[in-house]
């Protein structure tokens, strides 16, 4: 019974697409679902498709800059097997239960049940507040180079970067490409610890010599790059207009600006491996809880398998890697032949990237002191306008002594993103208040629908036969 | 004056909506993000503390974008696409 449902992909981005394209390959037909209108995920993600008349016409080197290359092959991988998989686009996946998923597109709701889950659901950014963060022109780095890629805009006319990754110098590097002003990249990390971490990324010589590109190309053209800074606040009532900041003496400073990009580093989509009844564990390089996943790609739930940034940060080349690996996983759970050398190749390349992003991680590492800086009139919650205060309430007067409590007492995390924008903050705030490690509140159940539906969708499950 | 500014893809069909009832324009394949940004500062006020906001992370994950049609339609401003005739208010969804 189960060998005739066909195997359920969820997300089209490298690591979705890599497994498709393998799974294809041993004669199965795969459901592709994503929530895009086109396949590429986040990362190679394509403009907009115009059907008639003038589109989008930028090449994908000047998109995607020397990730041009694997851009190209992830996207004609796709279009190669386009007609071997059953695609659904604009299509999101909002609950799994019961060995079946349920889907929306364009308003109508389908329950798809599957045997093998194939979940590649990506990341988006991971912020902290500051006074200031909700005002329009404050978007997350992520936010503003879909802006640049997928719309051809940029966010404002002197834009400031502020936060720690690759992508702060990435995007920033897009942006002066473009021609936008850079007004400065604000980089949490202090000096001293970057070029310490530096030596271990020689392991990826090609990775680090665009990084010092990006830096290099920066300062070419007089942005100026600050280190070691913490936020103070975003000024401006309708708007913002400029970015208050503490340099790494201390000292205050202002920088004028109509838009500033923002984030740190980023934060997996966890919430179908949850429902789908994955165990979690605490991952101390993420800071976050993820779902196991083994060095194939299996999951703690038998059928259930997982790749990409969706369950743990590893980057494009490692979603790609790791979504084919997962791919021949499921193929040998199904008893079908699996090339061992094939195995070997992809576990031996994803073994060095894996080494690589400890290095990154230490060059780009989360600012753990930033969550006591809150100050506790600050708003955490963009959805409801909950406050830090509010949570360091719950804490301190022992009513809650992890996540859900404190969900259920201040509904940080109950609002329409579901915690999204703010769990990393409340669990960095009640953590600190309770005195545990970052580990020790636990983490936010998933809830169905994982993103808001409309009513009229029909929340109830049909009978499947 | 605009919050978003258009740097590159500016030779697509001109399309027209209207924003808070004035006729404007933006391009075929804009967002409704996108085209209300282009030609305002805000997407909606909030009902919490009647703050203007313009949307956050653009990937459908924030869910800061939802505004409100003169229809009373909620529509998420980073994943729908603007045609004309949309009529699309940026007060928010109680002040409209």
């Amino acid at each position: 019974m189960s060998e005739l449902l066909p195997p359920v992909i969820v997300g089209a981005g490298p690591a979705g697409i890599r497994a498709a394209e393998r799974l294809v390959a041993a004669g199965l037909r795969p459901v592709v679902v994503d929530e895009a209108a086109r396949w590429g995920g986040q990362i190679y993600r394509q403009p907009p498709e115009i059907l008639s008349g003038a589109g989008f016409t930028r090449p994908k080197s000047a998109l995607y800059g020397f990730e041009a290359g694997k851009a190209d092959a992830v996207h004609r991988a796709m279009a190669a097997i386009r007609d071997r998989v059953d695609y659904r686009p604009r299509t999101l996946a909002w609950n799994c239960e019961a060995g079946a998923l349920d889907l929306l597109s364009e308003g109508t709701s389908e329950v798809l049940p599957f045997s093998h889950l194939f979940l590649a659901t990506g990341a988006t950014d991971r912020v902290l507040p500051f006074p200031g963060w909700t005002l329009p022109g404050v978007f997350t780095l992520g936010g503003s180079q879909v802006a640049l890629k997928f719309q051809g805009c940029a966010v404002g006319r002197r834009v400031a970067f502020l936060g720690t990754g690759p992508l702060l110098y990435l995007v920033a590097y897009q942006y002066l490409k473009a021609g936008v002003e850079v007004a400065g990249v604000f980089d949490t990390t202090p000096f001293a610890a970057q070029a310490r971490a530096t030596a271990g990324m020689l392991r990826d010589p090609a990775t680090l010599a665009k990084g010092l590109l990006f830096v290099g190309w920066l300062r070419a053209h007089g942005v100026p790059i600050h280190n070691g800074v913490r936020p103070v606040r975003g000024e401006g009532a309708e708007r913002v207009e400029a970015l208050v900041w503490r340099d790494a003496r201390g000292q205050e400073r202002r920088t004028s600006c109509d838009a500033v990009a923002f984030g740190l580093g980023l934060r997996s989509e966890t919430q179908l491996a949850d429902l789908a009844g994955c165990r979690f564990r605490f991952d101390e390089a993420d800071r976050a809880w993820l779902p196991e996943r083994d060095g194939s790609g299996r999951s703690s739930v038998a059928g259930v398998y997982l790749a990409g940034d969706g369950s743990g940060i590893a980057g494009a080349d490692a979603a790609e890697l790791a979504g084919e690996r997962a791919a021949l996983a499921l193929l040998e759970d199904l008893g079908r032949p699996v090339e061992a050398a094939r195995v070997k190749e992809l576990d031996g390349r994803l073994a060095r990237i894996a080494a690589f992003r400890r290095s990154l991680s230490a060059a780009f590492p989360f600012p753990a002191d930033w969550a006591d800086a809150i100050a506790d009139d600050t708003m955490i919650c963009r959805c409801e306008g909950i406050t830090a205060g509010a949570v360091r309430e719950v804490a301190r007067s022992g009513q809650a002594r992890e996540m859900n409590r404190a969900k259920a007492l201040t509904r940080a995390g109950m609002g329409r993103c579901q915690g999204r924008m703010c769990s990393a903050t409340t669990a960095e705030l009640l953590s600190r208040a309770l005195g545990t490690g970052p580990d020790g509140v636990g983490r936010l159940r998933a809830q169905p629908p994982i993103k808001p539906l409309p009513v009229s969708a029909g929340a109830e499950r049909r009978e499947v036969a | 004056m605009a919050l978003l500014q258009r740097v590159a893809e500016q030779g697509r069909r001109v399309v027209r909506f209207t924003l808070d009832g004035r006729p404007v324009e933006a391009l075929e394949g804009d967002t409704v993000l996108t085209a209300m940004l282009t030609n305002g500062e805000r997407l909606r006020r909030t009902e919490f503390a009647d703050t203007p906001r313009a949307g956050f992370c653009m990937m459908g994950a924030c869910q800061d974008c939802w505004v409100r049609t003169e229809e009373g339609e909620r529509l998420r401003a980073c994943g729908t696409f603007i045609a004309d005739g949309m009529r699309l208010l940026s007060s928010g969804e109680w002040n409209s």
